[in-house]
């Protein structure tokens, strides 16, 4: 079982694949951590050695921000937003999109689930 | 698209003058100004400017945190509090 920075790697996937299994790690991410272990990025997760795992595993720590260490990192800049009272903290509080995007319809992402406002009378015929 | 780093940060010509002159004099006044789109550098620190949000001029002191945004970023120019119930 291969066990990196808390996450449990899917086993039968290939190595470039399963490595973007961790929160802060990408495609690109995952190549250049495989190439910089001399690992083929078409070996299974399943066919590392221990060898290969420590390698992997040493330059996550060393150089790779993953996991809650990012997540925290992510919600300090939101905070840090916030507290100075900018834009872009303003919308984060009110959770409406930051950059300009339209509001009228749609950015269902940032508002959630739509909230029917009762009140607007059908035409009658 | 953020502004090339060969030509620095931006800052009306007008209002860093006045931001000089306070800091060379040590003072610390409200700083009026139009300039939105000014970049807050770390000169500003310190500084209450009181910006234009097109109807009002709203106060804004300058912390360290600030560095890097534009002025225009403190003062919202829209006023909608929500609807009515």
């Amino acid at each position: 079982m291969a066990r990196i920075a808390g996450i449990d790697l899917p086993k039968n996937k290939r190595g470039v694949i399963g490595l973007t299994y961790i929160y802060g790690i990408g495609r690109s991410r995952a190549q250049e951590i495989l190439d910089a272990s001399g690992i083929s990025q078409d070996k299974k997760v399943s066919e590392w050695n221990d060898d290969e795992l420590s390698k992997i595993r040493g330059y996550i720590t060393a150089g790779v921000k993953t996991e809650g260490e990012l997540r925290s990192e992510v919600q300090l800049n939101i905070k840090r937003l916030m507290d100075i009272g900018c834009y872009r903290g303003l919308r984060h509080r009110k959770g409406l999109p930051l950059r300009g995007q339209r509001t009228r319809t749609n950015s269902r992402t940032r508002k959630g689930k739509r909230k029917t406002v009762a009140g607007k009378k059908k035409a009658t015929k | 698209m953020a502004r090339s780093i060969k030509k620095g940060p931006y800052v009306d010509h007008k209002l860093m003058r006045k931001v000089d002159v306070l800091n060379e004099s040590r003072k610390k006044t409200v700083v009026k100004t139009w300039s939105r789109r000014s970049l807050i550098i770390p000169d500003f620190v310190g500084h209450t400017f009181a910006v234009h949000n097109g109807n009002k001029f709203i106060p804004v002191y300058v912390t360290e945190n600030m560095v890097g945004h534009k002025l225009g970023e403190f003062a919202p120019t829209r006023t909608f509090k929500g609807h009515s119930k």
